[in-house]
């Protein structure tokens, strides 16, 4: 007999999901048809600038993502724990990963007053979860139990994985942009000396970097859009996890509000880190429009309690 | 976990494994055998609750339906705590000599929940044991992994990990043991220890 699960998937935030990631790869393998076109019906030699971005955007996209804990410890300035040191955040994530049947990451403590969370590492057996000093001051146990589940979600769906492989077209492209226009300053005039095709070597260079600039717009929106809907995957699993969706959603109000009220040095201090964050330190004001929201790394405030309300809703149903 | 549902981040609750609890009772011989610890007859659940009505009834009905067959067999009613971790323990207490009932009882208790779709929710099982000079020890039930482990508290939340690998070692042949020994969480103050 198979037991009767209460937990039915979301089909609509699955087909989204799935859908702007095949979008991501369809601009992709365009992006890489024009360029390899482009080079190749012309010149040769501007084949080498496509050689070196591809070259140098892979292995800023390989360094991040293997170094990824040691880079977003260090820039949160954190300091990883004991179970002597903090423990009952350790209680909480040994609970937690019990439940979920996961290895448990290492713990850190960031010592900023802005109430956030996250988590990175390359995979579950590499994984760092991070919570600052503001969010364990003002979280009772259970919210920050949620906060926490929300944050494992987030390990279990392997998202550093994800976010980088979907970074990667944008790094390229964004290096290209840099490349041809830097290309177009200095190497177009020197080359003009002795070489026949020198006529067709400036417009390539143009094309290529407006062909750059549209698969970087686009790619960088879709960018946002899957990390909207990562986002409310993890709070979605998290919620089921605990079983305490209004929890997590209180949780939610309480950094949010107080996020608003976070002086400007430190919002721009934790800027760099925003997508891993539970809930990012720029939302304040940006999640106010729907303009803003299209650039936004997580889904606006109301759209998650929303998703939590629901979650409750169906698992108080008999 | 397959490739897919990591893909598209939908993580499946894991289902617990019910029936290795049975093997309690045998395995309870072979250490008392080895080490001289005994079953002190109390045993706990250890699970998540759930927001709303329909978890509220379940739990009801587990706690009413052990509280009979405990006014059957004479033993104290059930005893339900609550952790600071927000989790609920239902602590069974039988005399020492009776853990079939015991595991009985747990496994009802757990088999209720996953009847109504609560499955995911179970943290842990757990039955106490002591030797003559009065250590604690217990056995934990991690129902994720379908494996045991042991615990043995000392005083000021410390534990003592020469005994709790003695007893890995003399129980590896009975039950399935955890092997990965960062999954053996501690489980400090958990009623019924």
């Amino acid at each position: 007999m198979v037991a009767r699960t209460r937990y039915a998937p979301d089909r609509g935030l699955t087909v989204r999901m799935g859908l702007t990631m095949f979008l991501l790869g369809l601009v992709f393998v365009a992006f890489v048809a024009a360029i390899i076109g482009i080079s190749a019906a012309v010149h040769a030699s501007d084949g080498a600038i496509v050689f070196f971005a591809v070259v140098l955007g892979g292995g800023l996209a390989i360094g991040s993502f293997f170094y990824s804990d040691k880079i977003a410890l260090s820039t949160a300035g954190a300091q990883l724990v004991t179970p002597q040191q903090a423990p009952e955040l350790h209680g909480i994530v040994d609970r937690i990963c019990a439940l979920a049947d996961m290895p448990k990451p290492r713990i850190a403590i960031s010592p900023t007053d802005l109430p956030n969370a996250f988590a990175t590492g390359r995979n579950s057996e590499h994984a760092v979860l991070c919570v600052t000093q503001g969010l364990m001051r003002r979280l009772t146990p259970e919210e920050l139990e949620g906060v926490i589940s929300h944050e494992m979600s987030h390990v279990a769906h392997k998202d550093v994985m994800v976010m980088t492989v979907a970074s990667f077209l944008a790094i390229i492209a964004g290096l290209l942009i840099r490349f041809s226009f830097y290309g177009e300053l200095f190497g177009g005039g020197g080359r003009r000396g002795g070489n026949n095709n020198n006529q067709s070597a400036l417009p390539i260079l143009l094309i290529i970097m407006a062909v750059s600039i549209v698969v970087y717009a686009i790619s960088f929106l879709l960018i946002r859009l899957l990390s909207r809907y990562r986002e409310l995957a993890a709070d979605r699993s998290g919620a089921l996890l605990t079983g305490q969706p209004s929890a997590l959603a209180s949780a939610l109000t309480k950094v949010s509000g107080s996020i608003a009220r976070i002086p400007t040095k430190d919002l721009r201090e934790a800027a760099p880190l925003n997508a891993f964050f539970f809930a990012p330190a720029l939302s304040a004001q940006q999640a106010q429009s729907k303009f803003g929201e299209l650039f936004s790394t997580h889904p606006s405030l109301d759209k998650r309690l929303a998703q939590l309300a629901k979650i409750s809703q169906q698992l108080g149903q008999h | 976990m397959g490739f897919l549902d990591t893909l598209l981040g939908r993580t499946k609750p894991v289902q617990p494994n019910l029936d290795v609890l049975f093997q309690l009772p045998s395995a309870a011989v072979t250490l008392e055998a080895a080490t001289g610890f005994t079953p002190t007859g109390t045993g706990s659940v250890c699970f998540r609750p759930v927001e709303g009505r329909a978890f509220a009834d379940v739990e009801k009905d587990v706690r009413e339906l052990l509280d009979m067959s405990g006014a059957k067999s004479g033993t104290l009613p059930v005893e339900v705590t609550k952790d600071s971790y927000g989790f609920t323990w239902l602590v069974s207490s039988h005399m020492s000599t009776e853990i079939e009932d015991l595991v009985t009882d747990l496994h009802a208790v757990n088999s209720a929940l996953v009847d109504n779709g609560f499955g995911p929710q179970l943290l842990c099982t757990l039955v106490a044991f002591r030797d003559e000079q009065q250590r604690r020890l217990a056995l934990v039930y991690l129902f994720k992994r379908g494996t045991f482990y042991p615990f043995a508290p000392l005083p000021g939340d410390r534990r003592d990990n020469g005994l709790e690998l003695q007893i890995k070692g003399v129980l590896e042949g009975e039950l399935k043991m955890e092997q990965d020994l960062s999954r053996w969480f501690p489980v400090w103050g958990a009623p019924g220890l």
